[in-house]
């Protein structure tokens, strides 16, 4: 089973939604969409379904061109942020609803409605219509209504952003599972990197229109190829600040000069842009060879487990994240520590130039 | 800027309300301090906007009163009680520039033009809109309009309560950033008394002073973050606040020590004998992965990595208990118990916490 965009594009009165785009993406896959609002993930969701045709390119199903075909002719199902069911059908109903219009026959449907609802934990509720359920349960329903017509590609467009925080981090511990048994190819677009981490598979960074960048998603997180894969992928936001490397010293934004540590020793001399991680922030030194960073604190936001504090390093506004509940002066200095392992340095055209070494280790 | 009292406050959607589960809102007394922050955070029907309609003025309780710096607001219209409201989605008006928009409260109350168009540039540079102030309000972005509903929400010094329902719903992650931040820094700033409703624990818990956590009607804890993380009162605030949540074990407990299946596991506390369904609860930055024979046996179902940490999922006797580790750190084969900082475990009877008679060797 595979899908594959060729060069597809699509154009919507002269406003290019999706820029040129390659992607093949294969049966037993989980495949994120990761990205802001408006970077083209219900965009391109659209054109993988046939509700959409592309301006240019094609699109291939097993090897064959499907472009232009409509959504009822391709083995697709779709579920979106609103749960969408029936409401005066009950939950069997619902979910058998598809396979009768397939024409399957009551024993096959009666199997395979059960099956599903057992999978998706309906089965208490299947003689109950869906407003009569949660929020959560609604979806679930929506949920295995595409999944019992096993078709090849299931398409989620944010299918737990009207959730509640719990019940989502209930659900997303589930669709792993789920799709692990279904054998479909999976695209799932969310604009929370935490999201996609849980989901694992494989994830797409999409930024204005553009996949910046497909792999397996931890390689994706922590191996970014730019600072555009990096800025999307990062919640809190990555921290960037501007390098100067002079010789043997770097000069940091339009603060400190330090001798260059670590991988910044091999650059060549010129100006970058370095980033971190805001969970890579320190207040103490721990290892030997640290960068030490004179900043100001403005706002510290309290977890209960951790401490998030927002920074603001001569200008630059940085965020660190930080192991605790810290007590401390608000408006004042505060001195804070970076290994240089965790520092990715980026061209001033964002390509990376120098990977973060504890990535490569690991 | 007000303290808010909620006296013998209860609410049912029903005429005559009869069972326990007829009332949205049971019974409950509590005095908000003038100048704090609070959230009030709870799963959806847990009565929330419920409370949060009754201190606007949108729904008038069934029984109590809703007092304003000691005044009696119960029957007050929304409109006499002083307060900025902030919904889930955005409220402004299309044809108008996003300038008007921002500026539309304080002009209605007859504000100078001067001080119009200081508040207005100050609410602008914070929601960092600044350069689309001569924009139409119509065809902006959802969080765009959004982020104009928030600032017109916020553009008034003088209001007695700031209450958001939920503001912060359709924005990106991104922007939420910038915006819980933003509205952080303006309450320092200015010291207003605001109530943030949420059903996400990270925007509540990095948003207020206190949060109220609600469930079923009722407040089950108010406290600060951090006392909601380290000794939640009730096992929901233990689920509901931390991801993943509180791991629970049933368990007997006597004096200082707690028996799970026949494993002993010591306490920081001399709990007594407490009665009723007995449990102990240990968050999972609490739960160390170790080798050797100390501590619980269990199996390690599923490891996720989280990017900043990895979540350890494992399987002890039918029970699901999560460890939550580093993110460089190796879990190896050998690792097949689970040990528990005697410090963060906490007892629970009946669902309650339990207060340990003394404590042992610990700093409380």
């Amino acid at each position: 089973m595979s899908l594959t965009l060729e060069g597809v594009t699509k154009v919507v009165n002269g406003r290019v939604h999706i820029h040129p785009t390659d992607l093949t993406l294969e049966g037993g896959t989980m495949n994120v969409l990761l990205g802001p609002t408006l970077a083209g993930k219900t965009s391109l969701m659209r054109l993988m379904a046939g509700l959409d045709v592309p301006q240019t390119g094609r699109i291939l199903w097993q090897g064959q061109d499907v472009t232009g075909l409509r959504v009822q002719d391709r083995k697709v199902a779709m579920v979106y942020q609103q749960f969408i069911n029936y409401p005066s059908m009950s939950v069997y109903d619902n979910i058998a609803s598809p396979l009768r219009l397939m024409g399957k026959t009551a024993l096959d449907i009666d199997a395979a409605v059960r099956k599903t609802a057992d999978l998706m934990q309906l089965t208490p509720m299947l003689d109950r219509r869906p407003l009569e359920l949660s929020g959560g349960q609604q979806q679930r329903c929506a949920l295995a209504r595409a999944l019992v017509k096993e078709a090849g590609l299931v398409l989620l467009d944010e299918p737990l952003a009207n959730l509640d925080y719990k019940l989502r981090e209930e659900l997303r511990a589930e669709i792993p599972k789920i799709f692990e048994a279904a054998g479909s190819i999976f695209v799932y677009a969310t604009t929370e990197p935490e999201e996609a981490l849980l989901l694992g598979g494989n994830t797409a960074t999409l930024w204005e229109g553009r996949i910046t960048q497909f792999g397996p998603t931890p390689q994706v997180y922590r191996q970014p190829k730019d600072a555009t894969t990096a800025r999307v992928f990062s919640n809190p936001p990555m921290n960037f600040l501007t390098l100067t490397k002079s010789g043997a010293r770097i000069l940091y934004g339009k603060g400190q000069s330090a001798p260059a540590i670590g991988s910044l020793m091999s650059l060549g001399d010129g100006t970058y842009v370095a980033g971190f991680r805001p969970n890579h922030l320190d207040l103490e030194q721990r290892a030997g060879q640290m960068l030490v960073f004179d900043t100001r604190l403005n706002v510290t936001e309290i977890t209960g487990s951790e401490t998030f504090v927002h920074l603001d390093h001569y200008g630059e506004r940085w965020v660190g994240l930080v192991h605790g509940v810290r007590d401390l002066k608000l408006a004042a200095p505060l001195r804070v520590y970076l290994d240089p392992a965790h520092v990715y340095v980026f061209g001033q055209d964002g390509v990376l130039v120098a990977p973060a070494a504890y990535a490569m280790a690991a | 800027m007000a303290k808010i009292t909620l006296d013998n406050l209860a609410h049912s959607y029903l005429a005559r309300p009869v069972t326990p589960e007829d009332w949205a809102l049971k019974e409950m007394n509590h005095v908000w301090d003038d100048g704090e922050a609070y959230a009030l955070l709870g799963a959806s029907g847990c009565g929330k906007s419920t409370l949060l309609n009754i201190i606007s003025g949108l729904l008038r309780p069934s029984q109590g009163r809703i007092l304003f710096n000691d005044v009696d607001v119960t029957d007050q219209a929304t409109a006499g009680r002083n307060i900025a409201q902030v919904f889930q989605f955005p409220v402004v008006y299309d044809t108008m520039t996003v300038r008007d928009n921002l500026a539309f409260p304080l002009r209605n109350r007859g504000a100078s033009a001067a001080y119009v168009a200081q508040r207005v540039e100050a609410i602008a540079r914070m929601i960092g809109m600044e350069s689309e102030l001569g924009h139409k309000a119509r065809g902006l972005t959802a969080d765009a309009k959004q982020k104009i509903s928030l600032g017109r929400g916020m553009v008034r010094e003088d209001v007695n309560a700031l209450l958001f329902d939920e503001p912060l719903t359709v924005i990106d992650p991104h922007m939420k950033w910038e915006l819980r931040t933003q509205l952080k820094a303006l309450h320092h700033q200015f010291g207003h008394t605001m109530i943030y409703v949420t059903h996400d624990q990270t925007e509540a818990l990095t948003f207020a002073d206190k949060v109220v956590v609600m469930h079923d009607g009722r407040v089950v804890q108010m406290g600060t973050p951090q006392e909601l993380f380290e000794r939640p009162e009730h096992t929901f605030v233990g689920y509901f606040i931390g991801s993943p949540g509180m791991n629970l074990l049933d368990a007997e407990v006597t004096g200082a020590q707690a028996v799970v299946q026949g494993t002993e596991i010591a306490l920081a506390g001399d709990y007594g004998r407490p009665a009723g369904r007995v449990q102990i609860g240990v968050r999972p930055e609490f739960v160390r992965l170790v080798a050797g024979d100390e501590g619980l046996l269990v199996k390690v179902v599923r490891i996720e990595d989280v990017g900043r940490h990895k979540i350890v999922r494992c399987d002890f006797r039918g029970v699901e208990i999560n460890a939550i580790v580093d993110e460089g750190a190796e879990i190896s084969p050998d690792m097949t118990r689970v040990s528990f900082d005697p410090a963060a475990v906490n007892v629970y009877a009946d669902d309650w916490r339990v207060t340990p008679r003394s404590l042992i060797g610990v700093a409380a």
